[in-house]
């Protein structure tokens, strides 16, 4: 053994985590070793804190430190509009835009049969089960722009657009900042049958 | 046969694709002329990315690869054929995944295959522009019967009994095919016209099944399809059991 027990078990833990190889394991743990003693303690308690206290949100199944998340609590959300995501942190990417002002529902994951993963798995039938009661009028569906997300989009419109509740989904299109030669034909193409009448 | 280190150009299928790290993707490909491979496209997860769209499952290019130690990686991608309708309706898209699985099953890695890749691109085009609930059992139909496992219909795989001289009441694909009343295993034939459904779709009139109104018939030769893949790849296809029946077939309650 090359380090004492003490660090080579520090750098195997960290090189369980994602991206991090043997290399950057063994960085992390001579970082942690150089910090003060009060800096790794209070590394030590968020990761036990997180563990112990973090659940699933009972309404929407995002990250909660209670049997609801901070955004089914709140008063001022509006319960009629639902944006249904793939995982909790899209809710952060729509959260960003601050263009919504609804509710969300996590489905964690999407459509993927190849996988051996069909509606089954997602939390759909939890999706369901809102609707009537939280009295839903529209239904965001802000799954990835991809085959799978696609194909859970339509999966979900078919399903409760016969309920009378709008299923929505968001627009694609160019990217900002991006080049028009660069554009594949399926984005492209979505942009153009998107397209709005500019304002004078 | 690719060389290390060296760059070519094919035409392929995107058979499936999984992440990698933060904004890559490896993806699997069944190509014209090198087989199936597993390519890297780099940072195609953002937003910015050029590859876009093109590298989602099912859209047919013309790529340009580099062929690295492991993984080719994926340099240039121009669409052939996108296969809009397969991405925009929820039975062609349940229908082509059952289609890509099983290629990925049947294609090994980076062995020549070109007449699988040719029948993937025409199923895929079919479906595309038809629609037609019946294209991916054919599909499978049409597959074993490339790879070399065509079933045998006209006369009991057990005894070898001629369909003459008597009725082939059961359909096991481990024994061969069907079978006559005396040898009968696997799965009971209960439709009238399922064996001749089979019969012409591997005679060449694909075209008329394709068309045929939804029967108990295209019901049972659509289940036998599934089970006759499943055993000739040993294992099950996930993506027929992923609850997204034709709904068409699942409305005339021809579907379990």
């Amino acid at each position: 053994m090359i380090y004492s027990q003490s660090v080579q078990a520090l750098i195997e833990e960290l090189g369980h985590l994602p991206g991090i190889g043997p290399k950057s394991a063994q960085r992390l743990a001579f970082h942690i070793l150089r910090i003060p003693e009060p800096d790794a303690r209070r590394l030590a308690a968020a990761i036990v804190d997180v563990k112990e206290r973090t659940t699933w949100c009972t309404r929407c199944w995002n990250i909660s430190d209670g049997p609801l998340c901070d955004f089914c609590l709140a008063p001022e959300r509006d319960p009629t509009l639902l944006c249904v995501v793939e995982d909790p942190r899209d809710i952060v990417a729509v959260e960003r835009t601050g263009g919504f002002s609804g509710r969300y529902h996590v489905l964690h994951g999407a459509i993927d049969p190849i996988g051996g993963i069909g509606p089954e798995q997602l939390r759909v039938k939890e999706l369901l089960a809102r609707l009537e009661p939280e009295g839903v009028t529209e239904l965001i569906v802000c799954t990835n722009p991809n085959l799978e997300g696609e194909a859970t989009a339509m999966y979900l419109a078919r399903l409760i657009r016969p309920l009378g509740i709008t299923v929505s989904r968001p627009a694609s299109g160019l990217p900002v900042g991006g080049d028009l030669e660069y554009a594949d034909e399926v984005t492209l193409g979505r942009a153009l049958e998107g397209r709005r009448a500019m304002e004078a | 046969m690719a060389v290390p280190g060296k760059s070519y150009g094919d035409y392929a299928v995107v058979l499936k694709a999984m992440r990698l790290g933060e904004a890559d993707r490896i993806v699997t490909l069944m190509t014209a002329e090198h087989g199936k491979i597993r390519a890297v496209v780099k940072g195609v997860r953002k937003t910015s990315s050029h590859f876009g769209a093109r590298t989602e499952i099912t859209t047919h290019l013309r790529v340009q690869c580099w062929r690295g130690r492991d993984l080719h990686t994926l340099t240039q991608v121009e669409v052939v054929d996108a296969f809009r309708a397969v991405r925009e309706d929820l039975d062609r898209f349940s229908q082509a995944m059952a289609m890509l699985d099983a290629v990925d099953q049947i294609a090994q890695d980076g062995q020549e295959f070109p007449a699988l890749y040719a029948m993937l691109v025409r199923a895929l085009a079919v479906l595309d522009s038809t629609g037609s609930p019946l294209v991916a059992p054919s599909f499978f139909w049409k597959l074993l019967a490339l790879d070399g496992s065509s079933p045998m219909l006209s006369a009991c795989a057990g005894c070898g009994k001629p369909e003459s001289e008597g009725l082939l009441v059961a359909f096991d694909f481990a024994q061969g095919g069907v079978l006559c009343e005396a040898c009968q295993r696997g799965r009971k034939l209960s439709a009238p016209g399922t064996l001749d459904l089979i019969r012409r779709i591997l005679q060449g009139q694909l075209r008329t099944v394709l068309f045929e109104p939804l029967s108990p018939d295209a019901a049972e030769m659509s289940r036998l399809a599934v089970d006759a893949m499943e055993a000739h790849v040993g294992r099950s296809l996930r993506s027929c059991h992923t609850g997204l029946v034709q709904p068409a077939l699942r409305d005339s309650g021809q579907v379990p």
